[in-house]
């Protein structure tokens, strides 16, 4: 159990910096997902906490002891990698049991803990399996084993389900968040897939090229995201997105060939200037003509439980959830409402959130605790 | 795939033999000459025929070139090479690959350098060093301290004379930096994270990994040492040192004397059987080393 | 290429690299740095002082008519002799890769004769290959005087030569095969739809595909024809540079003059040219495979 301290982190390989200053808090016990695309700094971040990466400026702590200088051993972090790095010439017991073997442990211990830690994962037959011998499920496992059995402060886990097929990960991440539930240890779980992270995380870290974007529980970033590039990021299908201008003559926004009107303070406090708007596909609502949007329907995709269908509103694509007892067919006509309350307003500049409303939602209190905490 | 190319398979199979008689041919020449008699290996037309004076044969060469020593020379010889290169190898790459020093770049460019010049083009003055060790340590001495030294100490006539310099080039050490660079950064990751240093790691991960390389640099080197030939002739001038490669010459039949090629032969065939059976026993080995000493 | 995460540390590297370093120091630096110094003075072999003499050596080598024989010897030989070794090892990868039944092996026979050191393959072809019994004696019992390489210059190069072929064929032969290994065989199957036969796709397909490593053998067996290990053997143990240094290549002359004529400013500058050479083909080589990489 420890908790962490990312303070002012930065790294540059040479001269291209590729993080620009990460400012992050995580509590003891608390199961941390960081989540960016490729290339974002997220695994940096990860290795760095771990011992991997040297850190170029700022510092990182570990139950308050800065961590920079030391060794990855000397951390007490225990990492699951994306590709497991199993040891190919040992058993999965050897495999298990080498960091109890390297740290000296007499051997009748080692096996009486390697035992029990395969009893957690399940992986008591195949312990003098070699890793080639394995399913990729069972050599996940085997990398988790691992980690277990060092008894760490923080579990690190860098893309661990991404080389797994689609069921698989589904029953994997399950099995992680059991895991952590048992063990409580901090966990720090870096993916580029939004699913994995809305499910697994306490607290949710979002990242794109360098920079936090977003820190908070999983249903806030979805229900607020604070920038473009989050709320583009989060969400199946995507949000749509569109720009729009926000008239404090007529009191609307205009986009689209439409104008939605707005209570005049709201227009008068948020000033004459362009927008981008965003709604999710999920948030659509299919209305009548008169409420709502007219837009064609140019494909529908079928996905069992409801469908999606594409459009097009002011020239940009846009897409809609509506429930599986509505039929419309490629061609038809469809009248979608776009409610007030769903909408997301962010600054066409900036790319950051414009809150439409003072009274904060319900949530919105947690929201802001765990950004002060965090920073 | 469906074929039916009765001219071209034909002419394949042709081919082969042909590539069979061509290659294969000399060894069946040397195994009859070296089974027949004083008469049968010199008669007109010769006779492909195996005999049954092998072993006679192969006794009379082994007396008259004293073989019993250069085999064992041979074969110390070869071990020490392929022992000290697979050693050195295995070491230089280690430093080479997985320290970030400032010093790599200085290890890898000096090592690298030498895969340009073989032996047999420095051979003049790599003998006077191993004639004469000590010399750059005495010139280094007098020209720091203006002191003459006077330290002798010769290779000559010694096994460190026949292998060390043999064991100064890169080969080896390409071949196992090939093979370190092909492992997953996460494996020294991982053992990083597990607790384990660079000799731990070393001992624990890369030894037991890189088996299957050590014993394809094993096979080429042992074949490399064996077939040594210029280099034991410069260094050796001691009976009791010479190896097999210069033993060949006490076989040849003089110009005036009695040409018993079938001793000759028999006495080759011996001094080609330990590689030709490192070869035809660990080809899949020899193979691997040979292709990736290149590449 | 590096490691992403190395153990940092300056003393254990050097550590492990040192007793490489040593010998390489040693053997390899110091003799090289007294080639080049030996090449431009004249000194006593075995002490006396060197005179520093310039150009002269290179001059004095230059100058003698033995030493262009050489290069012209060494020449023939190394063409000759790679030019036949890329030949044979491709024909038969070429037959070898068809795997048609019973084909293994050959497979397995071809590389044997890389085995045999140079010295021990010559003293062996010296009887086979000998005018008076082995193989050729009917020959020149036939047609007196058709083949002997002991008188004629010609026949002991092209002796020689055939030594060297019988030897690296296999050795070629290996790196073909791989290379033929590695032609996707979606293209063969291709070809075959277009109606090409084995011949044809051999032709068409498959020898131009092996362009790179035809080109890296070349290399590879021009270098190894120069200064290889085994075209001193070769040479000394069938037929010591004669008759009449029909067969002096130039590791041969050097090493002659060095510990025969203990000639040793005159050997060095030999050295130094045939370094040179070494040089240019070494760089050829690096050139050639740094832009196969970036095809890849």
């Amino acid at each position: 159990m420890a908790d962490i301290a990312i303070r002012a982190v930065r790294k540059s390989y040479g001269k291209t910096p590729t993080l620009h200053g990460i400012d992050l808090a995580f509590a003891s016990g608390e199961f941390v997902v960081i989540l960016g695309p490729s290339g974002c700094g997220k695994s940096t971040l990860l290795r760095m906490i771990a011992g991997l990466e040297e850190i170029t400026a700022g510092e990182i702590a570990i139950n308050g002891r800065v961590v920079n200088r030391l060794e990855p051993r000397e951390r007490g972090c225990a990492m699951v990698f994306q590709n497991y790095a199993l040891y190919p010439h040992m058993t999965v017991a050897g495999n298990i049991g080498y960091a109890l073997k390297v740290a000296g442990v007499p051997k009748a211990e080692r096996l009486r803990r390697i035992e029990e830690t395969a009893k957690i994962v399940g992986l008591v037959d195949y312990l003098d399996r070699k890793p080639a011998a394995l399913s990729g499920g069972q050599r996940q496992r085997v990398a988790m084993a691992r980690a277990i059995i060092r008894e760490p402060n923080v579990f690190l886990f860098d893309e661990p389900l991404s080389n797994l097929d689609a069921k698989l990960r589904v029953t994997m991440r399950a099995e992680i968040r059991k895991l952590h539930q048992r063990l409580s240890a901090t966990s720090i779980f870096v993916t580029h897939d939004q699913v994995e992270a809305m499910t697994l995380a306490d607290k949710l870290v979002v990242m794109n090229k360098g920079v936090v974007e977003q820190v908070g529980q999983p249903l806030d970033i979805y229900h607020r995201p604070a920038s473009i590039f989050v709320a583009s990021f989060i969400g199946s299908p995507a949000m749509n997105l569109f720009d729009a201008h926000i008239s404090v003559h007529d009191a609307c926004l205009a986009f689209g060939g439409t104008k939605m009107p707005i209570e005049k303070a709201l227009a008068a406090r948020l000033g004459e200037r362009h927008v981008t708007v965003g709604i999710r596909p999920e948030q659509c609502v299919v209305a009548s003509e008169a409420r709502g949007i007219a837009m064609k329907v140019d494909f529908v995709e079928e996905l069992g439980s409801g469908r999606v269908i594409h459009s097009e509103l002011g020239g940009q694509p846009f897409a809609a959830c509506i429930d599986e007892e509505t039929h419309v067919r490629p061609g038809d006509r469809i009248a979608l409402e776009l409610p007030l309350a769903h909408l997301h307003v962010f600054d066409r500049e900036t790319g950051r959130r414009i809150e439409l409303e003072f009274e904060p939602r319900s949530g919105r209190g947690a929201t802001k605790r765990q950004m002060l905490e965090a920073v | 795939m469906i074929q039916r190319t009765p001219f071209a398979n034909a002419l394949t199979y042709g081919v082969m033999v042909f590539g069979f008689l061509l290659l294969i041919g000399p060894f069946v020449v040397i195994m009859s000459g070296a089974s027949q008699t004083f008469q049968q290996v010199n008669a007109i037309p010769f006779s492909f025929l195996p005999q049954d004076r092998l072993l006679e044969n192969m006794s009379a060469a082994w007396t008259r070139a004293s073989l019993g020593t250069a085999m064992l020379n041979s074969f110390v010889m070869a071990s020490l090479v392929t022992v000290g290169k697979v050693a050195l190898s295995a070491l230089t790459a280690f430093a080479i690959v997985f320290f970030r020093t400032p010093l790599k770049g200085f290890f890898f460019w000096m090592v690298f350098i030498t895969l340009m010049l073989p032996l047999e083009v420095r051979v003049v003055p790599t003998y006077a060093v191993a004639a004469d060790l000590f010399q750059p340590v005495r010139l280094l001495i007098s020209a720091v301290t203006g002191f003459e030294v006077s330290v002798d100490w010769n290779l000559l006539n010694s096994y460190a004379g026949l292998t060390l310099p043999l064991i100064a080039t890169a080969t080896g050490t390409f071949l196992y930096r090939q093979f370190y660079l092909t492992l997953p950064d996460e494996l020294a990751e991982a053992a990083r994270m597990d607790g384990s240093g660079p000799i731990r790691f070393f001992i624990d991960m890369l030894l037991p990994l890189s088996r299957t390389n050590m014993l394809a640099l094993t096979t080429i080197m042992f074949v490399y040492g064996w077939n040594q030939y210029l280099w034991p002739l410069l260094m050796v001038t001691d009976p009791e040192y010479k190896t097999t490669m210069m033993s060949l010459v006490a076989l040849l039949p003089s110009d005036n004397g009695t040409p018993d090629w079938n001793v000759t032969l028999a006495g080759s065939l011996i001094i080609m059987l330990p590689p030709l059976i490192v070869v035809a026993v660990l080809q899949r080995w020899f193979v691997r080393g040979l292709v990736a000493t290149e590449k | 290429m590096d490691k992403r995460a190395a153990f940092r540390s300056w003393w254990l590297p050097s550590l492990f690299a040192l007793p490489q370093i040593i010998l390489i120091l040693l053997f390899f630096y110091w003799p090289a740095v007294a080639v080049l110094r030996w090449a431009f003075t004249l000194e006593p072999p075995f002490g006396g002082a060197a005179e520093f003499v310039g150009l002269a050596n290179f001059q004095e080598v230059f100058a003698d008519p033995l030493y262009w024989n050489s290069v012209g010897v060494s020449l023939a030989f190394a063409l000759c002799g790679t030019l036949a070794t890329i030949f044979i090892g491709l024909v038969l990868a070429l037959a070898v890769d068809r795997q048609l039944p019973g084909s293994a092996p050959f497979r397995f026979l071809y590389i044997l004769p890389y085995a045999i050191a140079g010295p021990a393959a010559g003293m062996a072809f010296r009887f086979i290959l000998s005018p008076e019994r082995g193989l050729m004696a009917s020959v020149n019992a036939a047609f007196p005087d058709f083949w002997n390489p002991a008188k004629y210059g010609s026949h002991a190069l092209i002796l020689v030569i055939v030594v060297f072929a019988w030897k690296w064929a296999g050795y070629t032969f290996i790196f073909l095969l791989a290379g033929l290994q590695s032609v996707p065989r979606s293209l063969i199957e291709a070809a075959a739809m277009d109606g090409c036969g084995p011949i044809r796709r051999a032709v068409d397909i498959q020898i131009p595909m092996l362009a790179p490593t035809l080109f890296f053998l070349l290399v590879i067996m021009m270098t190894e024809g120069f200064v290889g290990a085994d075209t001193y053997g070769i040479v000394a143990r069938t037929t010591d540079g004669g008759p009449n240094h029909g067969t002096d290549v130039m590791v041969y002359r050097i090493v002659e003059e060095a510990f025969r004529g203990l000639n040793y400013s005159g050997a060095s500058a030999q050295s130094l040219v045939l370094i040179g050479l070494i040089m240019v083909f070494t760089f050829i080589q690096f050139r050639f495979i740094e832009r196969q990489v970036h095809y890849k």
